[in-house]
This record gives C-alpha cells, sequence and structure tokens, in this order.
C-alpha cells in the first residue's frame, strides 16, 4: 500500500465510499483550509473493498452534522502526538439548514433566495429528508 | 388556546383544538347575530396571489359576519410582487396593518414561509399542490354534520389525487382519528404523492387501497371526496386533456352507492360529476360551502382572542 506519512496532531476522515472523497474535500473546502491535506482514493478496506481517506495535518473545526449527511458510514479519528484519541461516529442530523437544496420547481425556496434551505430527516433507516416547505424528498447538496 | 396562532398544514392543529372549532362553528351557526360585533376594529388582510372565488370569498366573509373588516388584493397584478417584492418583504409589510392574514401563493411552502416573516398570524389558504388547511376545517366540519362522527369511515377521494391539495389536507387530518379507512381512485399519473402514503398511512398503519376501478369500491363508501383535475397544475397541456375526464360520477354511479353516502367536493367543478347528480340527496357539495364560512368565523374569533 501506498505510504502515507503519520500525523502528529490532526484529523483522519476514513471509511468514506470510494469515488466520494473528493465530494467531501471540496464540501469541507479543504483546497482552502491552509493546512497539508493528503487525499488517498481507492486505499483497500476489509469491511468495504475500497475506500478513500482524507488526512489533514491541524485539528480543524469540521461540520460533522454536513459530513453525516454526505455519508454516515465515515469516521472521523482525532489524532494527538501521533495517537488515536478520539473515534467519532457519523450519525444523520435531524435538520439540516443551507445544505441541501430543493429541487421541486413548484417549491418557494426556488423564487424566495432569501429563504434559508431547510431540509428535515424523515426517515433515518432510508436517510430521507423532506424539504420543510414543500415536504419534497428531492433535496441535493449544495456544492456552491 | 388558538389566540395567535398559525395554521399552515392540516395537523397544525391538535384534535381537541379542532373539536373546540367545531363546536364554536355550530354555536356560530345557531346564533349567528351572538357574534356579529366580537371582532369589529380588527382587520382581515387577504393575500391572494392566485385566482380564487369561493375561498377567498369565504375569508372575507367570515370576518365581515364576525363584525371585521377586510383589505388586501385578489390577484397578484395588483401587489408589489409585480414589481419584484420579495413574499417575505410583503409579509412583513402587510403584518404591519392587520391583525391576521389569509393568503393563497401558487409557490408551495408558502405559508409557512409567510409565517417566519409574520407578526400576526398567518392563515394558509391554499399554497399550490401543497396543502389547504382550511377546506380541511370545511370537510372535516361537513363529514362530522353529515355523518355524525370523523372516525371510522370508509373514506373514497377520486380525480387528482396528486396536485389536489384539498386531497392532501383531509387525508391528513382524517387520518388521526381512529378506525379511517381510504380508498384512492385516481390514474396512476395523478396518484397520491408518498408523503401522505408511505410516511402517514403506512407509519400509522392505516388501511388505504390505490385503484383505477371506481365501480368496484364504490358500493363501500361513507364519504366519497370528488376533485376536479386542475388545468393550472400542469406544465403541458397534453398531459392534461389526457387526464381531465379520467373519472366521473354520474346518476348510474350514484345508484352502486350506499343510501347514506355523503359526496363532497372542493368547488369548482368542471365535468367530474354530472348535474344530474345534484339532486340526489346524497349530494353535499353545495351544503359543504356554508360550512366553509361558519370553519372559518370560528377559526378566526379563535386566533384573534376574540371568542
Amino acid at each position: 500500500m501506498l505510504n502515507i506519512a503519520k500525523i502528529r496532531n490532526g484529523l483522519v476522515i476514513d471509511h468514506i465510499r470510494a469515488g466520494q472523497g473528493m465530494r467531501i474535500f471540496n464540501w469541507l473546502g479543504l483546497d482552502k483550509a491552509g493546512v497539508p491535506v493528503a487525499f488517498i482514493v481507492n486505499a483497500p478496506s476489509k469491511e468495504m473493498g475500497k475506500k478513500d481517506m482524507l488526512k489533514i495535518d491541524e485539528t480543524i473545526a469540521i461540520d460533522y452534522a454536513v459530513l453525516g449527511l454526505i455519508d454516515h458510514n465515515i469516521t472521523v479519528n482525532v489524532i494527538e502526538n501521533e495517537v488515536i484519541t478520539e473515534k467519532i461516529h457519523m450519525t444523520l442530523p435531524e435538520r439540516v439548514e443551507n445544505v441541501l437544496v430543493c429541487k421541486n420547481p413548484r417549491c418557494v425556496t426556488q423564487v424566495e433566495k432569501s429563504a434559508p434551505q431547510v431540509f428535515i430527516l424523515s426517515d433515518r433507516k432510508k436517510g430521507t429528508y423532506r424539504c420543510e416547505y414543500c415536504d419534497e424528498a428531492r433535496g441535493e447538496i449544495d456544492l456552491r | 388556546m388558538l389566540k395567535g396562532r398559525h395554521l399552515i398544514g392540516p395537523r397544525d392543529f391538535s384534535v381537541d383544538e379542532l373539536e373546540g372549532l367545531f363546536t364554536l362553528a355550530g354555536r356560530m351557526e345557531e346564533k349567528p347575530r351572538d357574534w356579529m360585533d366580537v371582532a369589529k376594529g380588527r382587520l382581515l388582510a387577504s393575500l391572494f396571489f392566485e385566482p380564487s372565488t369561493r375561498t377567498r370569498l369565504s375569508f372575507e366573509a367570515a370576518m365581515l359576519r364576525l363584525g371585521g373588516s377586510v383589505i388586501g388584493f385578489a390577484e397578484p397584478g395588483s401587489s408589489s410582487t409585480t414589481k419584484g417584492e420579495s413574499l417575505a418583504d410583503t409579509i412583513r409589510t402587510v403584518s404591519a396593518y392587520a391583525d391576521v392574514i389569509a393568503m393563497r401563493n401558487p409557490k408551495e411552502g408558502s405559508a409557512l414561509l409567510a409565517s417566519r416573516f409574520s407578526t400576526v398570524p398567518v392563515v394558509n389558504g391554499g399554497d399550490g399542490g401543497h396543502h389547504h388547511p382550511t377546506q380541511t376545517l370545511t370537510d372535516l366540519l361537513a363529514i362530522r354534520r353529515l355523518k355524525g362522527r370523523t372516525d371510522g369511515l370508509r373514506v373514497g377521494f377520486c380525480g387528482d389525487l396528486k396536485f389536489g391539495r384539498t386531497v392532501h389536507s383531509l387525508a391528513q387530518g382524517l387520518a388521526r382519528y381512529p378506525g379511517n379507512s381510504f380508498v384512492l381512485v385516481s390514474p396512476p399519473e395523478l396518484r397520491v404523492p408518498d408523503f401522505i402514503t408511505k410516511e402517514i398511512f403506512e407509519k400509522e398503519g392505516i388501511e388505504y387501497l390505490e385503484t383505477e376501478d371506481f365501480e368496484k369500491v364504490l358500493p363501500e363508501l361513507d364519504v366519497l371526496y370528488m376533485t376536479r383535475v386542475q388545468k393550472e397544475r400542469f406544465f403541458n397541456e397534453e398531459d392534461y386533456l389526457r387526464l381531465k375526464d379520467s373519472f366521473i360520477l354520474d346518476g348510474a354511479r350514484m345508484r352502486l352507492a350506499k343510501a347514506d353516502l355523503a359526496v363532497l367536493h372542493p368547488l369548482p367543478r368542471v365535468n367530474e360529476i354530472a348535474v344530474e347528480v345534484d339532486s340526489d340527496p346524497r349530494a353535499a357539495y353545495f351544503a359543504q360551502v356554508k360550512y366553509g364560512m361558519y370553519a372559518r368565523m370560528a377559526l378566526f374569533a379563535s386566533i384573534l382572542g376574540a371568542a
């Protein structure tokens, strides 16, 4: 396996579904974070076959709710002095604001651009969300 | 306590609160003169961004019969939205003038958004194909009067069940009472959306049947709620023309139904109920209109704290 140097203090975003790593890299704005980041794609995984990983060489603030929404199988390892001090498992947030964008052409949020885009978790098992305004399950992650 | 509350969706008020409203509506119907001044000095803003005759007049008649006054507009052309004003700003402005707002707007979720920016109660008079909760108050009051109860009924919905907001709201309203089951008669393209079937009926264990065989299910029904296929909900004229005459209730079909069936319709009707049915004692859709005014009177009096 490819050898990437250990990080001393920082975060390892692990168990990212293969192919999703770039999406998460973009969402977290890691290109502009000003810290060294290693982006590993298609790393072998016993559980997943292949997975993507992100190693961030600093403990930066991350919106875990959003990360959970993108992929709730992700784990985040917090590294201090080269040791994992915490393993954070993602859960689906009950409510997300300005993350998903409603795709229903009849929804009021299509014309009222200043209104916050609010989605409510409607089925935890299926991971489905509905627009708080129009009830449609047509949200898409907004990567603006 | 309904004073100061918004009414946006069919489940905003508890079953007990609804019962209180229906009792109040009954008292108003019985002795309307006792209520003719209770909203004196109070102002309703009636904001109709989409044409409506029946609902708008029902709101305005309700407020006027309580002794209140009405301002507003009946079409978006006469509001500032034509100048590009946002709904949020319109609502902020209007809520500075009025004591209560009744609004119809073609965008789904517009009433919820309005309630977030209003300093006075907002009543949803229809937000696109989404909800129409005062029609639900009307329909529940009509069912209670006509059938003597709102539980243990086999209720049929027929026509446009996809875009028909009255159907969505009433189905959610009736699903809260025990023992009700639903028969959903529509072409496949106009079926009830899954936020009703999957997330309410199935989650709450409520029996429902989706069918295109109107005549087979007619004899089972206690209540039949007919709807019009709404031209304004289609992006494409071809689809509208193909589906508009899908299910028509006529005299021959009425002969298949129970003797005590109640036929309701939110009106306006186009051709989905043949005129010959109007003289059938089971046709209750014109009586339903009057219940609508009393339901709205009870609603305004309650949210204004005037009852």
